[in-house]
């Protein structure tokens, strides 16, 4: 067998432009650097959904079985980020025409059953060394196409559902799904050392079997132009967060630190991007704490939308409670923008340029987003060597630790 | 086994003169100072870590090494010498602290063996942004100098060996015979460091540390990567006579920190023994000796003039001032820090003075740097906070703090126009 090409069964959850969050990103950068390293990928996602790879052959789990199936877009509850509501409560504001969501049904360990039982005819039609799965929803079909090819698997973690919702809040299945992806995967790779330890200490993981393959960015992404609003041009200052509202990355924190800022400093506005179970919340608590005028919400921004927020930004802050990476930094670095991050996550422990601050310390959060706003110098500084900085995140290089590590459990 | 090969019998072809000067320095910490501390007028200084590092330093450093060049001295019946500056903002730590120490510092200079170089009190880079600053503060210097030693100094060295053609002037116009600076390949050019020379259009005299010998000790004592690891006294000062073989070159300036012994390189790397058997070795052979910047003055004629057409430091693979200025928050937090002067001296309060001195002390700007920060070098070891951002956010909130005090200041002299 040639090691050179390496062929891929590679299970994910959701792909852009139809993601909620960092694991449609991040499965994306990945492939797309895969393909560079001779690896021939089959990506198999759940149902079938519009998305482009270049070199990389997607296959729909739908199809299996059925022949042909067009799937009419049901507003789904579906996501890779369990939130707190319950299903039947989202569903019912989703027929209301109130959330938008991915095309799935509507429950969710439902699916990843339905997803696991999909798996085994598309591995009796498909060729391939290695399976790769991604979070827990891709688990079970993973495990499933082990057991039927012998082939080895590999368990991508980009997060526990203790990052997600706290240990109160665990849902006990997915927590049994992620123990038992853990115990029979040859290797499981996580983004981070953070998330190495968490899953270390939450599932008591053999550490020999552990490798860390970091996130990382696609920098041209995010270069393009300054950008002028109105806003900036009288001088304003923006200090932006983007991300799921949602309890595991903070907003609560960033508005409580916004708070205190706008108490001192004046002319500087806060834009909130991201969709989530605490969206209404959030507004009506910028509201109770009288700032409403100077925190806006814009929804969930991507592509061009996304990167120009970025570089219009000041700051860019990410409070999470506990993220695994938290792709948004490298994002913001690769614009330029000076980042201030939560101490719990596995991007402050990679990352040396940026502020770091621990989440719940809100009253050091406000005084470092106030230092940077005054201080000039010190945005300039972070700025030019964060941009620096963040081109050692390539997702070259993380393919590369990919590939090595599906050499390892080819040659075991 | 010898760096320089060579096998011929040294005894009496080498007549190095060993100058030994080591530099002893601690800043005044700062307090983590939040934007929120901005006009509480909070304490800047950080009292409880300052006395905490001055105490490891003195136990594991100051006292023992002072106790054993005191020996030294007294059993090589004055042949054994050495020479040191101790800033005074250390002095004053100490006096306050531990005054056990400045009693040992006397102890030598009484002996004669010991002779004190001056500096800036406040270890500043003031050099290069007042030169009143400057000259006040080596006056300042001199005057505690006088009143703990006795001593009035004739040599100086600027913070950090920064010295260019420009400060010699200064530094001679104040009196002194003589500077320390950096031997740096750059600016000697094919000229070793091992003689005496003056500066560029100035009667001073030039006193240039060989670095490579220098950082021998220095550095990479405890260094077991290093090709010459361990350090011996016999090869070390086969080095040292090594290097008059084939030039006669006269001096051998052994310029280090004085916290190499002891808290650099700890007590059980060995280091305390071999400065102690360097000692012995070196004067075992009679044509050696030790000597003292004013020794060379007198002993010696300037072999030439060394044109510092740049700044040069002593510090990192540069030698220049970049671990310093080298980023805009450094820049920034420098000028700021300068344009204080003037409001400063108008309110005629000395405390006030004192504290805007004390943040002039080179060590705030330094944990600024983010030259490798990334990779975790030798500059993190030194610095108190999490990242140079830390450091410059805490200095700029206090020097925010600062601002707002003079604001409320009477003025005592009216302002000229």
């Amino acid at each position: 067998m040639s090691l050179r090409h390496v062929k891929v069964l590679m299970f994910g959850w959701e792909f852009p432009p139809y993601n909620s969050g960092g694991l449609g990103v991040a499965c994306q950068g990945l492939v797309g650097a895969l393909r560079h390293q001779n690896v021939d990928i089959n990506f198999v996602l759940p149902r079938r959904v519009d998305c482009q790879s270049d070199g990389c052959h997607f296959l729909f789990a739908e199809n299996v079985g059925n022949g042909k199936l067009s799937v009419s877009a049901i507003n789904s509850i579906l996501s890779p980020y369990q939130e707190k509501k319950s299903y039947k409560e989202t569903l019912k504001q989703i027929l209301s025409g109130k959330v938008q969501s991915l095309p799935y049904s509507n429950d969710l360990i439902d699916e990843v059953m339905r997803y696991a039982a999909a798996a085994q005819s598309i591995v009796a039609n498909t060729d391939f060394d290695v399976i790769h799965a991604h979070d827990w929803l891709s688990l079970p079909a993973g495990m499933a196409a082990k057991n039927i090819s012998g082939k080895p698997l590999v368990f991508h973690v980009h997060a526990t559902e203790y990052d997600r919702v706290g240990i109160p809040g665990a849902d006990r299945r997915i927590c049994d799904i992620e123990r038992e992806g853990i115990m029979n995967a040859d290797r499981v790779i996580t983004v981070s050392e953070y998330t190495k330890r968490r899953v270390m200490e939450a599932y008591r993981a053999n550490k020999a079997k552990i490798r860390v393959v970091p996130n990382a960015v696609n920098i041209k992404n995010f270069q393009g132009p300054d950008v002028f609003s109105p806003l900036k041009k009288q001088g304003a200052k923006v200090v932006l967060f983007v991300g799921r509202l949602t309890f595991q990355k903070g907003p609560d924190y960033f508005l409580k630190a916004a708070k205190m800022v706008a108490d001192l400093e004046s002319n500087v506005y806060f834009v909130v991007s991201g969709a989530g179970d605490m969206e209404r919340w959030l507004i009506t608590e910028s509201a109770r704490l009288g700032i409403a005028d100077r925190v806006f919400f814009a929804g969930f921004l991507r592509g061009q939308d996304l990167a120009r927020a970025y570089k219009m930004a000041d700051l860019y802050v990410m409070p999470s409670v506990s993220d695994p990476f938290g792709l948004t930094a490298l994002e913001a670095l690769a614009s330029g923008t000076p980042v201030l991050v939560s101490r719990q996550t596995g991007a402050s422990e990679m990352i040396s340029h940026c502020l770091k601050v621990d989440f719940w310390d809100v009253k050091v959060m406000a005084s470092k987003m106030i230092a940077l706003l005054r201080y000039g110098a010190l945005g300039d500084v972070l700025s030019q060597n964060g941009a620096q900085e963040v081109t050692k995140f390539d997702w070259d290089e993380s393919a590369r630790k990919c590939v090595k590590v599906y050499r390892e459990v080819l040659t075991a | 086994m010898s760096r320089h090969g060579g096998g011929k019998d040294l005894k009496f072809i080498s007549m190095p003169a060993i100058c030994l000067y080591l530099h002893c320095h601690q800043p005044y910490r700062l307090n983590k100072y939040s934007v929120f501390d901005i006009g509480t007028h909070r304490a800047y200084f950080d009292d409880e870590k300052n006395l905490a590092i001055l105490k490891r330093v003195v136990e594991k450093s100051y006292l023992p090494t002072n106790r054993l060049l005191l020996k030294l001295i007294k059993n090589a019946r004055g042949k054994f010498m050495v020479s040191m500056s101790v800033s005074g903002v250390l002095l004053e730590q100490l006096e306050n602290h531990y005054p056990a120490v400045i009693k040992s510092i006397k102890d030598l200079v009484d002996t004669g063996c010991c002779e004190l170089v001056s500096e800036t009190y406040y270890h500043s880079l003031a050099s290069l942004y007042s030169k009143e600053e400057f000259v006040q503060q080596v006056g300042l210097q001199n005057k505690m100098l006088k009143k703990l030693f006795g001593v009035k100094p004739t040599f100086l060295r600027n913070t950090e060996l920064v010295y260019n053609n420009e400060i010699a002037k200064t530094v001679s116009d104040l009196g002194f015979a003589g500077i320390l600076a950096e031997g740096w390949d750059e600016i000697l050019g094919w000229r070793s460091p091992n003689f005496l020379y003056k500066a560029k259009d100035s009667p001073l005299l030039l006193l240039v540390r060989n670095y490579r010998l220098s950082d021998d000790i220095g550095f990479r004592f405890t260094n077991r990567a290093w090709k010459e690891w361990p350090l011996t006294a016999e090869k070390f000062v086969d080095w040292v006579n090594l290097q008059n073989i084939e030039d006669k070159e006269p001096i051998t300036n052994l310029f280090m920190d004085y916290e190499t012994f002891g808290e650099h390189h700890w007590k059980d790397s060995g280091i305390f023994d071999f400065l102690e058997a360097f000692c012995w070795k070196a004067l075992e052979n009679p044509r050696n000796s030790f000597t003292t910047p004013s020794r060379i003055a007198a002993a010696f004629k300037p072999q030439g003039e060394l044109d510092f057409w740049r700044l040069v430091s002593w510090a990192d693979t540069e030698r220049d001032l970049s671990a310093w200025t080298g980023n805009k928050m450094q820049q920034s937090a420098l000028d700021k820090t300068y344009s204080l002067e003037k409001r400063i001296k108008q309110t005629g309060n000395l405390k006030l003075a004192d504290e805007w001195r004390k943040l002039q002390t080179s060590d705030h700007f330094y944990y600024m740097c983010t030259k490798w920060f990334s990779d975790g070098d030798v500059h993190k070891y030194f610095n108190p906070y999490e990242s140079p951002y830390e450091s410059f956010i805490a200095f700029m909130n206090i020097y925010n703090d600062l601002d707002i005090r003079l604001k409320s200041y009477p003025l005592t002299k009216v302002e000229e126009s």
